[in-house]
């Protein structure tokens, strides 16, 4: 015992200074003379905060935590018992009253972080479809997100085509190009196809950002309208613009519910469950007579779809598109988001949105440091909690669990 | 004819670079089947280290190629302890799990370091002292800098080393061994994780002198330098034929070239889509890529 501690210390001891020494170069080295007290300053303040979780984490293997452990424990279960008997719909429901209720009692600027989150739940279930159902990493999702705000930018600005028109016309042109990014990788073992998706998403950027006589290029393009409605004003009905952020919210709302109840249904359909064949083990699957590379190549166009239109309702409330919003890091964004709450979860996608949108914005005084904090957390998610915050439910039980 | 050597000479001297790091992701691939998105960020740590050494190193009065060299040196130590502990950290501790996992953990390291470096360096671009190596010499009507000449031979000597250590060492006998075999070659006595942490070290290493090749070249180092390179990269290790060495050098001269003369007779704006479609098209067509041995169908 006292071996393997001493060992798992001295283990700290190499890692902080290996640490050390990669971290000095980058702050001490500089023209005019080598220095020691920036580097030195983050480098203490990581080694003590490692050493607090090492003695923590060896505390409880100790089992020097019983006293709080045991009784949380009796808690939680307690707690578990109570949740279980309250039916789903309650819950459901309440979930849905706050969400409906949520502009009467919130400020403009939480509106307009629900917005984002909503948008970015939508994105996330989409991917949800193709990375956690089909198991196709693809690194290149945002294309579609700017397939459909680019689509509705020109439909609207040139021929003054309506939100509600453009939003199935934008999903359609984005499961277009989910068909046609999906068709030549299907193919491809999985690890290639992340790294194609990755060129495919750069090539779209690229092509969006060099077309000038269509996209106007790294400019963008101004001047997208708002959703409009027919609304009873007591005389007759009259066409109106739903531009306040209350009203976009409650726009999102509705798409957001849409997408959560399609990939539900999706999930629980015969479809959903071949998606997940193709996933465990794509030979089995073929044996037991599905087609995988039509299933591989819906799940492409479906994520797609959802990509399409959370891109529309992108540039209709940000009334202007450019390239510099499809970028890789909204790929990788959106890809953690699936990642922390679980792939193949719903739940756990949006709590991954919520976590990933909102907490930042609590956060305010580190932006810089988000997406640093953001590729760590992937990271150590993967080692840690695979299966992510709300890990998945398996559909049926396996015959080994069975007994 | 003239434009036509130019652009030759600048695809071979980008070429060249392409193939350090193409080296790096084919080493890693060939022994752990991963591909190591985070290995573009340790080429651009590299090419931030040369610039943090040089500078130093010229401000004590040292003369240009003392500089240039023990910069090279210290620069690709660096990124080979950074590639080391990158490894320990992030890929070892999955070596049982699925092949998605250590992707997306591959993945977050990626943006971890991309935006290390941007916390520690800033966000702007940081400029090279070119004025150490200027002028050149005209070959016929063309013109070659003294930095491509250096360029050139620096890689030229990396890629004779690298084939020497794989393939004249023991060292390079026990990498073959653990790619071709892990169970194997740890049953005839090959530490298999220190050799894979070997493998990410020397992969680094060239990707460092790459790093500090381009920013020679172009003058200027940025946080985000190591993204698009490293997709270039990938897809000339695959051109190349994935896991195999001198497919690695051959596909990383070919996408430099394709690069160089599609920008020059193509176009400029749209140079970053002809290595992608490249990548697309070989995977489609060629998947064993040109010097690639069969492989087969697994999933992440």
């Amino acid at each position: 015992m006292t071996i393997r501690v001493s060992k798992l210390w001295f283990g700290y001891a190499l890692a902080m200074a290996w640490f050390y020494v990669l971290l000095w170069p980058l702050l001490g080295i500089k023209a005019d003379g080598l220095e020691f007290g920036a580097s030195f300053a983050i480098w203490s303040k990581v080694a003590v905060a490692s050493a607090i979780l090492l003695g923590l984490y060896q505390l409880k293997k100790v089992g020097a935590f019983g006293f709080v452990e045991r009784p949380a424990k009796v808690v939680g279960k307690a707690a578990g018992a109570v949740a279980a008997r309250v039916p789903t719909w309650v819950a459901l429901a309440l979930v849905a009253a706050v969400a409906v209720a949520f502009p009467f009692f919130t400020e403009r600027y939480a509106h307009d972080v629900a917005i984002s989150v909503l948008v970015y739940i939508i994105l996330g279930l989409g991917l949800n479809v193709v990375v956690g159902l089909a198991g196709l990493l693809d690194l290149g999702y945002i294309a579609f997100f700017g397939v459909g705000a680019y689509t509705y930018a020109l439909l609207s600005v040139h021929f003054g085509l309506s939100f509600w028109l453009c939003l199935p016309i934008a999903g359609g042109f984005a499961a277009i190009a989910g068909c046609i990014i999906g068709y030549p990788t299907l193919r491809m073992r999985g690890d290639y196809l992340a790294i194609v998706t990755l060129g495919f998403g750069e090539i779209v950027r690229i092509v969006i950002n060099n077309w000038m006589s269509l996209t106007n290029g790294p400019n963008g393009i101004l001047g997208i309208k708002a959703p409009g409605i027919y609304w009873w004003n007591g005389k007759g009905f009259e066409h109106m613009l739903l531009n306040s952020l209350e009203q976009l919210y409650y726009i999102i709302l509705a798409l957001a519910v849409f997408t959560i109840v399609a990939v539900y249904r999706l999930n629980h359909s015969r479809i959903g469950r071949a998606f997940e064949a193709v996933r465990e083990d794509q030979t089995a699957a073929e044996l037991m007579g599905v087609d995988t590379l039509r299933i591989k190549l819906l799940a492409y166009a479906l994520g797609a779809v959802f990509g399409g239109l959370a891109g529309t309702f992108f540039a209709a409330r940000m009334k202007f598109v450019s390239p510099e919003s499809f970028t890789f890091i909204e790929s990788a964004m959106v890809l953690s988001m699936v990642v922390l709450g679980g792939m193949g979860s719903i739940p756990g996608v949006i709590l991954g949105a919520v976590t990933l949108i909102a907490l930042p914005e609590v956060f305010r005084g580190f932006e810089l440091y988000r997406m640093f904090v953001f590729g760590g957390v992937m990271a150590g998610m993967m080692i840690f909690r695979p299966k992510g915050l709300w890990p998945a439910k398996r559909m049926g039980a396996r015959s080994e669990e069975r007994e | 004819m003239e434009f036509f050597l130019q652009q030759l000479v600048n695809g071979i001297t980008l070429g060249g670079v392409y193939a350090l790091v193409a080296l790096g992701y084919t080493m890693v691939y060939g022994i752990i089947q991963l591909i190591n998105f985070a290995h573009g960020e340790i080429y651009a740590a590299g090419g931030y280290m040369g610039v943090i050494l040089i500078s130093w190193l010229f401000a004590q009065g040292f003369p240009p190629f003392v500089c240039l060299g023990a910069a090279l040196v210290l620069a690709m130590g660096y990124c080979a302890l950074l590639a080391m502990a990158v490894e320990k950290l992030a890929y070892q501790p999955l070596r049982q799990s699925s092949r998605l996992s250590v992707l997306l953990s591959a993945l977050g390291m990626s943006i971890f370091l991309q935006n290390g470096l941007m916390l520690t360096q800033g966000v702007y671009d940081r400029a090279y002292p070119t004025e150490m190596v200027q002028g050149g010499f005209e070959l016929g009507t063309v013109m070659i800098s003294y930095m491509q000449c250096i360029i050139v031979g620096v890689t030229a000597l990396l890629l004779v080393a690298l084939n020497v250590l794989v393939y004249k060492t023991r060292i390079g006998k026990a990498m073959r061994a653990t790619a071709q075999d892990k169970t194997m070659s740890a049953l005839v006595g090959i530490n298999s994780s220190r050799i894979i942490s070997l493998t990410f070290a020397i992969g680094a290493g060239l990707a460092a002198a790459a790093g500090i090749m381009v920013g020679l070249y172009y003058g200027s180092v940025r946080y985000d330098m190591g993204f698009v390179p490293g997709i270039k990269a990938f897809s000339a290790a695959v051109l190349g034929g994935i896991g195999n060495i001198t497919g690695a050098m051959l596909g990383g001269l070919l996408i430099g070239m394709i690069e160089v003369f599609a920008a020059g007779y193509i176009s400029s704006e749209y140079k970053d889509v002809f290595a992608f479609i490249i990548l697309i098209a070989v995977l489609y067509f060629m998947p064993t890529g040109i010097m690639g041995e069969n492989v087969d169908d697994t999933r992440v």
